[in-house]
């Protein structure tokens, strides 16, 4: 896909999501919509897995650490035919469901169960360290959120990371600087992140993380990059693509009523016309 | 029925904090669904945010009590009662420090969020610990008493509150209480219900809709579901046929406690309505209940059930 066919699919991505949301009446939709780019670019352009290579050993793997954010997921894996997307916008979070508010792998698609925050950089590590032992050519991705890296079971996985040298593997960070309470910098400080990750011996790569573009280059960085893991700070603005949900802690997982609803859909609609 | 558990220990917390400035109020990033919001807002000195960071939690407070602190950390019940595991262990018990522990939107209040965020194993680990006490209050008035008799005492405590507004048990000024000893709502002879938290209300309206059709079942809220009340126990088990109803597991939880003290004191029947040894059915708390037996409805079902 070329940059602007990515940014109409991030756009489509967008608005299933919010759509799933306003169905469902729950969900966590100002990370949802922060992520979308990363998973786009990853989803649409450089992971080697698909609904016909499922159980092939050499496949891709993505862990979505920062579990909540589920909605873009399914969005994703749906619209790349894992399963029926009507189904999916049926059901999700209803009684009796498969889809729940946080990734299971008994959806096809997914590799790992999350939701508990703080786990999946270390199962990462544990993929990209089999794919080493067995001499296996796949990669294996993490999105993490920054909330998230107050958690110090991830710098375990940032460790064990950089010390096993895992260039197979890749980390993103979803920088949106909030999380339940308010601003990251308030709940509890993670600037600098670079510097941070640097100091375990990773490579580190900052860009604006809505921006397809800078995310597509990043990661095409990563997979050149010998010797040492890659972690993309992903810059993001939280609720990105909805102007009333931009930049404000409420819409962690705020529902939209009808017309906030319509609002959204227009707003990412004349956007994707624009591209 | 307009105020949630959470909200209820919240209010006695400000209202004791701001006599005593030792009660220290600690959120990993929860003080939003813990209904803590007033209490760091009114109290921002006696309030500490430690961030994602369940295990840091627990060992700060548990510092903090070193210091001569009387912490009350306050978390989904699901992380406390599995992440920070060791540090209620080793940091809290086996340290004997005054940590209260209030695992908030316990159970499976948190719906279709799934088994990472449902609660159904704290019984079994947190009421495994030595030294650590488990309590499961049933409704807003018990929650208040209970609060206020944790926060006097120094010892560690895990009290699980569920997400959203509950019925009401007791009424306003009758409400019985005495710390350790379950609270018998109702007395009958031919069957005895044991419940905590929640499904106690369920349990009462069972007791009643079988009323009506002339049998009469003793109901215990077993809020206390460690120290369990072995008196209460064993005052059921003179019915000869015992239903236990929980928002957990069978193994380790309230059932297991319960059959455990009728084996070897008092054999009878007892039969034990909980959730399964699997991930739970995707639904909210009422959904889930009645899908497996806990509500009102199953219950009363399993009595008659029994009593054939
Ligand atoms: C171990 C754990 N603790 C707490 C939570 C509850 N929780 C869900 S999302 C969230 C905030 C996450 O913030 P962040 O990582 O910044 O994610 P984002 O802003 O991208 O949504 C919290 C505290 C959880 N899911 N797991």
């Amino acid at each position: 896909m070329t940059i602007t066919e990515l940014e109409r699919k991030a756009c489509d991505i967008r608005a299933d999501v919010v759509t799933l949301i306003h169905k469902a009446g729950c969900g966590h939709i100002g990370g949802d919509m922060s992520e979308v780019e990363a998973l786009v670019a990853l989803y649409y352009k450089h992971l080697n897995c698909s609904p016909e290579n499922e159980s092939d050993p050499d496949r891709d793997r993505f862990v979505l650490s920062k579990g909540h954010s589920v909605e873009t997921l399914y969005c994703i894996l749906a619209d790349r035919g894992y399963f029926d997307k009507a189904e999916l916008m049926d059901t999700y979070s209803a009684y009796g469901s498969r889809f729940i508010g946080h990734p299971n792998n008994k959806i096809p698609g997914i590799e790992m169960n999350s939701g508990s925050l703080g786990h999946g950089l270390s199962v990462a590590v544990g993929m990209a360290k089999a794919g080493k032992m067995d001499g296996r050519p796949y990669r294996v991705y993490a999105v993490l959120g920054d909330g998230e890296l107050a958690e110090g079971s991830v710098w375990e996985g940032v460790m064990a990371g950089g010390h096993f040298k895992l260039d197979n593997l890749t980390a993103f960070v979803d920088r949106n600087r909030l999380q339940i309470s308010g601003s990251t910098e308030d709940v509890m400080a993670q600037d600098e992140q670079e510097r941070r990750w640097a100091a375990f011996g990773w490579n580190v790569v900052s860009i604006p993380g809505n921006d397809i573009a800078a995310v597509d280059a990043a990661i095409s960085l990563a997979k050149e990059t010998k010797g040492k893991p890659t972690v993309i700070i992903l810059n993001t603005t939280k609720g990105k693509g909805v102007s009333f949900m931009e930049n404000l802690a409420v819409w962690h997982h705020k529902v939209m009523n009808d017309e906030q609803y319509e609002t959204a859909m227009a707003e990412l609609a004349e956007r994707k016309a624009g591209l | 029925m307009a105020t949630a558990n959470k909200q209820v220990v919240c209010n006695v917390l400000m209202e004791l904090a701001k006599e005593d400035k030792d009660i220290v109020v600690l959120c990993s990033d929860s003080r939003g669904s813990g209904s803590m919001t007033p209490f760091a807002d009114e109290l921002p000195g006696q309030f500490i945010e430690v961030g994602i960071a369940e295990q840091s939690l627990v060992s700060m407070a548990a510092g903090l009590a070193n210091a001569g602190k009387k912490p009350m950390a306050v978390s989904p019940a699901s992380f406390l009662s599995t992440r920070s595991m060791e540090q209620v262990k080793v940091d809290c018990a086996y340290s004997h420090m005054n940590v209260k522990l209030l695992g908030i939107s316990g159970g499976v209040s948190y719906g279709a969020l799934g088994m990472t965020h449902h609660s159904t194993t704290d019984i079994a680990t947190i009421g495994s610990i030595p030294g650590m006490r488990v309590y499961f209050p049933s409704d807003r008035f018990q929650t208040e008493k209970l609060t206020r008799a944790l926060m006097a005492d120094t010892e560690p405590a895990y009290i699980r509150v569920g997400r959203n507004a509950v019925e009401d048990v007791y009424e306003e000024g009758k409400v019985p209480f005495e710390m350790d000893k379950a609270t018998v709502i109702r007395e009958g002879r031919d069957i005895a219900i044991i419940a905590c938290g929640e499904l106690v209300w369920h349990a009462m309206k069972a007791a009643e809709a079988l009323a009506e059709k002339g049998i009469e079942a003793t109901v215990i809220d077993m809020y206390c579901v460690k120290p369990l009340d072995r008196e209460a126990v064993l005052k059921a088990a003179q019915t000869g046929t015992i239903i236990t109803v929980e928002e957990h597991v069978a193994i380790g939880g309230l059932g297991s406690m319960v059959a455990q003290v009728t084996a070897a004191e008092a054999p009878c029947r007892v039969v034990n309505l909980c959730l399964p040894d699997s991930p739970v059915v995707t639904g909210n708390s009422k959904q889930v209940f009645a899908h497996y037996g806990l509500d009102a409805a199953g219950i009363e079902k399993t009595a008659l059930e029994l009593l054939k």
